[in-house]
């Protein structure tokens, strides 16, 4: 371990020529990395960073798996910083080794391999792990989720063979993660518990569009349904479903993947004794209950609100970092989020909150023939939420005035049918992603 | 008839314009103004321009129709003939009528008064042009001694002071408009003074504009004749003292000025003006003669005339231009009931059927419009024949018309159209000729006789008018003085009925076409008259041959029995319907720019439809605050007679206190937007004209809960729709649009629609956008890839799409998918492809594009404008909305 981690702890911040402080980062995900890719943008020089990644790679664009899954991209398409971009800004990345204590007293991260780094501040950037429902036979061979590299490896691995899959959950990754075995050739049933498609981010109509498109292309659905027990064949291999339904029935699949949620991963910051309620909480700064040690990504909670989309981690991570660089001004005040679904000719998207009550006024635009369907729900003359489907080139559009909380009301009637219809000045696209 | 042009004559208003008509070898017919006339020298207006758009064969009637069902000619003459017989045999000549239209030719309108008067015996035939200018016909006999409009064109040109009198010349005379404008382009010191309640487009134009209070016309001229008495102007001729004295009655300029409701300043400007003004010349019409004191207000203003001795001069007479085109044919042929034949009033009764050989002779006045329909309800008159005119539509108390229609026992109607609200009553239907197939000759405003000819064959069953006359003319009897060949034919018999026994008593002579040759009819240029023959004129001792016709009364000599002008003392008197407490508003109707009457022609023309496309009322912002009109909405106008639904217009263009709705549109167009059933029947005592410029009426908010409209490819039976409570037919080339409205909002809208469109429960294609809390929705019916029907409705007016961008969606090609959105967007996604509303019919300029060229080129005047991008560089009729918005485009 190098001796300046010591050395320089408590050198004097006011000096021109400032001793650097030591950066901790735990988690190589997307969030942890845009923290100093955003971090080496407002001040390079504050920091010896050191990064502690859990999974084997240096890192990669975990919201594009869906389309290496599907065939549509390979992994190296999808990596964004090699090894070589950390070792040109001189930062110290750990990957495979997990980091299992933290010692707030000392300032000291303890990793799996013993391996010991100091930290002034710290970063939690430890993600989320996907659920997976404890049903009898959840742990057998060929019962996978999709959350990392590592799973679409054996997805893949899997579809090989061919044969019949079922994906547990009718939500975004669920469908995705279908679309993408079926484009492997496996024969696909997407068992979901609910009566239509991505309940929280579609509504029925465009949900009904969605399944009727996916079954156009081959997919196969058991909605309503709900997984009593995964059924083994006698070797510690799934065989098959059996659901909860009057007559028991079943369905034969020789792979299974869960992608029912996500939780975040909270238990090295619990047992470091900050403060977790869903996810590690945190302030508008992003800092936990210890003030040295700031928490990012799909592992915080933030205002009771938990994400596992892109965007909002995108915002967290400016605002960190831009606390880490001592610039101070930046609050994060929580996210509206938006989704689009990467199955290749089906565009939808959805952002904010679209359930209806006596508050919210609702604009629809349907046009089935050519399969598109929009929906907006208004609350007090903002925008506040957007279903897409099929056309959904002005998502961004409307998320930013989501975003913005403008109001819509002067060109409401014109609205629904998108940006080249409203003579509005700012025709700025937002300079957002969304997952 | 291919290949070649044929000049004929312009059917719409009564200024005449020469036409050169050609039809190309693929049947495309083109019309254009004929350099050769004189009375328009080329020029077109928009109505005119848009001819060839309105000879299409689209809902013509093409057969002759009985009861309701298709008949051949012969059972419908004889259906006709013996209907006649039958009831004259048993109720005598009076208990049968026709009712007869200034869109008549010289030659129809002829044979149709010689078969009434001189062969029935009755003199119960009447024309719609009692609507429009029988006061004019009574002014000009109490004046002159016989009904002449003493000057032409070229003195409104030569004139210094042009005086309009209810006269929206920019609109309803547009070509006379553009040579008064033309001329008085280099020279400044022409004046126009514009005299009219309404700041209309010619106002616009106007040195001074006098916006008189309704009806005050006599009091104002009165006022002027006092004035010129006072400065020392006298005259000699007859009634010269006592009209002075009942003008003096008025007392000074400042009562005058309250009487007619003016500035005084402004008043005495005008006084002043015509008093210095030598030539000066005064155009009236429908605003002077549509009125109770119609024929007074006529007298009043010829009165200032001859006391002035401005007549007869170049550049100084009073001027009545007329509403249609042949309305001085058939005030020529005597084709009214209160004339008898040739400008001979029934006094020469004797001479007239000494002429026709007739075995009868009608020897007193017969019923005029109003009266006549009172009669056919009364049950006095038990048949009627109505030839191209719709009085269900056009009468005053229309509804009253309609009731009479339906309660005659005969009701013949000779039309071109299959569906017009009048034809829809009539027990025997004929198809008539239409403007392209007829072959006759009209009488413009300033006694320019010129030839009609034919262009297109007639279609299906048509038959010309004078032909169908006489037909049942032979079936009745009288088959021997009905033997016409051609319109040639009676046209001779009609010149020689002119100088028969004239001896220059009559200024109507045309004598010198009395032996017209069939190839001299065929190619007869324009002509003035009178035309006098030779023999004639020698003859004619007290009224000298004239080698220059353009003039009468050059020589101060005049057709009354002491060969003098008559000054008529007139005093004022309002109008016959007072406003009240219950009606407090006056109101005043009139036609707009690009429709003619009830629209049966201009409504073919999308270019013509799409200028004003719906009924409106127009309120000034005091009276519409008052009532809680708004502009844009609709607006329900109450009179004792009937009522009418429109959209609202807030403008001051509207004196306060009045109302003014357009005549056109009928129930083809509108669910109730006929005027003529608002109108209150009230006449002038004197000369039957009915007083259209003022009944006596309440305005209040249609209570519509949502606004909305159609395009559909297809017609929509309107009346039949579920929960449309108004609506107008805007028609277009390859759509229909309706304005739509309801007082009802239905549960749901797609089924609603979709009902309208015929394709409720079916899978079609379809796509819609709806905010039910702000009950907006909108829907599209594409079939086979084309746009078949969009539909918006939004609660208020002000929340729909424009519509003109709307219209050219239906090309019947294939939409591209990018346009589908656009179409429930109302509007292209590239804003620069939106031209806005159509101001330039000629050339299909709209707002939005002279705007943009105002604002991208920094242009500064009309001229510019239509340097830049065409707009009112043909007709001209729009330069005043380009003006306007100009003037818009420098205040923003």
């Amino acid at each position: 371990m190098p001796a300046y981690h010591t050395l320089r702890r408590h050198a004097d911040r006011t000096d021109a020529v400032q001793p650097r402080l030591d950066l901790v980062v735990i988690g190589n995900g997307m969030a942890g990395l845009r923290v100093i890719e955003d971090l080496l943008e407002l001040a390079p020089e504050r920091y010896n960073v050191t990064v502690f990644g859990a999974e084997p790679q240096a890192s990669y664009n975990r919201i594009m798996l869906s389309p290496v899954l599907a065939g549509d991209k390979t992994f190296d398409e999808i990596q964004s910083r090699d090894r070589a971009w950390y070792a040109q800004h001189g930062i110290a990345l750990y990957t495979g080794e997990s980091v299992v204590d933290i010692d707030r007293r000392r300032r000291m991260v303890i990793s799996d391999s013993g391996r010991e780094v100091p930290y002034d501040r710290l970063v939690l950037a430890t993600g989320s792990t996907a659920f997976v429902i404890p049903v009898p036979g959840h742990d057998l061979d060929g019962v996978i989720s999709f959350r990392a590299i590592g799973d679409v490896e054996r997805m893949v691995e899997a579809s090989a063979r061919g044969g019949r899959a079922a994906v547990i959950g009718g939500g975004l990754l669920g469908l995705e993660a279908a679309y993408g075995l079926h484009r492997r050739g496996m024969e696909v049933t997407v068992v979901h518990l609910q009566s239509q498609l991505m309940e929280r981010q579609l509504d029925a109509t465009a949900a009904a569009l969605l399944q009727h498109s996916l079954a156009q292309r081959g997919l196969s659905f058991r909605m309503g349904a709900e997984t009593a027990a995964i059924v083994s064949d006698g070797a510690g291999r799934v065989a098959g479903l059996r659901f909860k339904d009057d007559d028991a029935s079943t369905l034969d699949v020789d792979l299974v993947v869960m992608a029912v949620g996500i939780r975040p991963n909270i238990e090295l910051a619990r047992s470091a004794g900050l403060h977790c309620d869903k996810g590690i909480v945190v302030n508008d700064t992003m800092q936990t209950f210890d003030p040295r040690i700031y928490a990012v990504g799909e592992c915080v909670e933030h205002r009771k609100a938990v994400y596992g989309l892109v965007a909002p981690l995108w915002d967290q991570a400016r605002v960190c970092a831009n606390h880490l660089a001592w610039r101070g001004h930046s609050q994060y005040g929580g996210s509206v989020t938006a989704t689009q679904l990467k199955v290749t000719g089906i565009d939808m998207y959805s952002a904010g909150d679209f359930a209806e009550d006596e508050h919210t006024e609702t604009l629809t635009f349907s046009d089935i023939r050519r399969g598109v369907y929009k929906r907006i729900v208004l609350r007090d003359g903002c925008i506040a939420g957007v279903v897409l489907y099929g056309d959904t080139a002005d998502g961004s559009w409307y998320f930013k005035h989501m975003r913005a909380g403008t109001d819509v009301s002067w060109f409401r009637d014109a609205l629904i049918f998108g940006r080249a219809f409203v003579d509005t000045d700012d025709h700025v696209e937002p300079n957002r992603e969304a997952a | 008839m291919t290949g070649q042009t044929t000049r004929t004559t312009c059917p719409y208003c009564g200024v005449g314009c020469g036409v050169a008509a050609s039809v190309d070898d693929a049947g495309t017919v083109a019309v254009t103004g004929d350099e050769g006339h004189p009375s328009n020298r080329g020029r077109l207006c928009s109505k005119g321009t848009a001819l060839a758009d309105t000879v299409g064969l689209a809902d013509r009637l093409l057969h002759p129709r009985v009861d309701g069902h298709r008949a051949d000619w012969n059972s419908a003459l004889d259906r006709v003939a013996g209907g006649f017989a039958e009831i004259i045999a048993e109720h005598g000549p009076d208990a049968v009528a026709f009712y007869v239209s200034g869109q008549l030719l010289t030659e129809d309108y002829y044979v149709a008064n010689k078969l009434m008067k001189g062969y029935i015996g009755s003199a119960n035939i009447d024309t719609n042009s009692r609507l429009c200018m029988s006061s004019a016909v009574a002014g000009h006999k109490r004046a002159f001694g016989e009904d002449a409009v003493p000057g032409c064109y070229d003195d409104l040109e030569i004139a210094d002071l042009v005086v309009l009198v209810g006269s929206n010349l920019a609109w309803c005379h547009p070509v006379v408009y553009q040579r008064l404008m033309a001329a008085r382009e280099p020279d400044p010191k022409k004046t126009l003074v514009v005299i009219d309640p309404r700041r209309t487009a010619t106002a616009d134009s106007a040195d001074l504009h006098l916006p008189i209070a309704p009806g005050s016309d006599v009091a104002l001229f009165n006022g002027l004749l006092a004035y010129l008495a006072g400065q020392g102007i006298t005259s000699e001729l007859p009634g010269a003292d006592a009209a002075i004295e009942a003008a003096q009655r008025m007392g000074d300029a400042a009562s005058v000025a309250q009487a007619v409701g003016v500035d005084i300043d402004d008043l005495a400007k005008f006084f002043t003006w015509f008093a210095a003004t030598e030539r000066a010349v005064t155009v009236f019409s429908q605003g002077v003669n549509q009125s109770s004191a119609g024929t007074d207000k006529v007298n009043a203003i010829i009165n200032c005339h001859l006391l002035t001795d401005r007549i007869g001069k170049p550049g100084a007479c009073p001027f009545s231009i007329t509403g249609q085109p042949n309305a001085m044919g058939g005030r020529e042929v005597g084709g009214l009931a209160s004339t008898l034949a040739a400008h001979m009033g029934f006094d020469r009764a004797d001479t007239v059927q000494r002429f026709w050989g007739s075995p009868t002779i009608a020897r007193k006045p017969g019923l005029k419009a109003v009266e006549l329909f009172e009669a056919i309800e009364a049950g006095r008159i038990k048949a009627i024949w109505i030839m191209a005119t719709n009085p269900v539509v056009s009468l005053p108390d229309a509804d009253r018309a309609r009731r009479a229609l339906a309660a005659c026992p005969l009701v013949v109607v000779s039309d071109v159209m299959r569906h017009t609200d009048t034809v829809d009553c009539a027990d025997v239907l004929l198809p008539a000729a239409a403007w392209a197939e007829k072959s006759g000759t009209v009488t413009n405003s300033e006694r320019m006789i010129s030839r009609q000819r034919a262009f297109l064959p007639l279609p299906g069953e048509a038959r010309a008018d004078w032909r169908i006359i006489s037909e049942v003319a032979r079936r009745m009897g009288f088959g021997d003085d009905f033997a016409y060949e051609s319109a040639a034919d009676i046209f001779r018999e009609h010149a020689a009925l002119t100088a028969f026994e004239n001896n220059g008593e009559r200024v109507l002579d045309l004598g010198a076409l009395a032996s017209i040759t069939d190839a001299e009819y065929e190619t007869l240029s324009p002509i003035r008259w009178p035309l006098s023959s030779p023999e004639a004129m020698r003859a004619a001792g007290a009224m000298p041959a004239r080698a220059d016709a353009d003039r009468l009364f050059t020589d101060d000599a005049y057709p009354h029995a002491d060969g003098r002008a008559h000054l008529v003392p007139v005093a004022p008197r309002g109008p016959a319907n007072r406003p009240s407490t219950s009606r407090p508003l006056a109101l005043n109707t009139g036609r707009v720019r690009d429709h003619w009457h009830t629209m049966t022609r201009t409504a073919k023309s999308e270019r013509l439809a799409a200028h004003i496309a719906e009924p409106f009322v127009e309120i000034h912002p005091e009276d519409a605050q008052t009532h809680a009109i708004v502009d844009g909405r609709l607006a329900t106008v109450t009179t004792d007679w009937g009522q009418v639904t429109m959209r609202a217009v807030v403008t001051d263009r509207q004196r306060q206190g009045s109302l003014f709705a357009p005549i056109h549109w009928n129930r083809q167009f509108a669910s109730a937007a006929r005027v003529g059933a608002a109108a209150n029947p009230a006449v002038c005592p004197i000369a039957g004209e009915p007083e259209f410029k003022h009944t006596p009426a309440s305005i209040a908010p249609y209570e519509a809960v949502w606004y909305g409209f159609v395009y559909a490819a297809r017609p929509l039976r309107m009346q039949a729709q579920p929960g449309i409570d108004h609506w107008t037919r805007v028609p277009g080339a390859r759509f229909n649009r309706y304005e739509i409205a309801g007082i009802d909002r239905p549960g749901d809208w797609t089924d609603r629609v979709g009902r309208w469109l015929s394709v409720e429960g079916r899978d079609v294609d379809w796509l819609d956008a709806s905010d039910p809390a702000s009950g907006l929705y909108r829907a599209a019916h594409i079939d086979g890839g084309t746009l078949e029907a969009a539909v918006f409705i939004a609660p208020t007016p002000e929340r729909l799409p424009d519509r003109s961008w709307l219209a050219g969606l239906f090309t019947g090609e294939p939409m591209q998918e990018a346009e589908r959105m656009a179409v429930l967007a109302g509007r292209p996604a590239d804003a620069s492809a939106d031209t806005g509303p159509l101001v330039c019919s000629c050339f299909g300029v709209g707002r939005k594009t002279i705007r943009r060229a105002i604002e991208a080129e920094g242009l500064d005047s009309v001229e510019a404008v239509g340097r830049a991008v065409e707009a009112g560089t043909n007709c001209g009729s729009c330069k005043p909305e380009i003006a306007e918005i100009l003037a818009e485009a420098s205040k923003d």
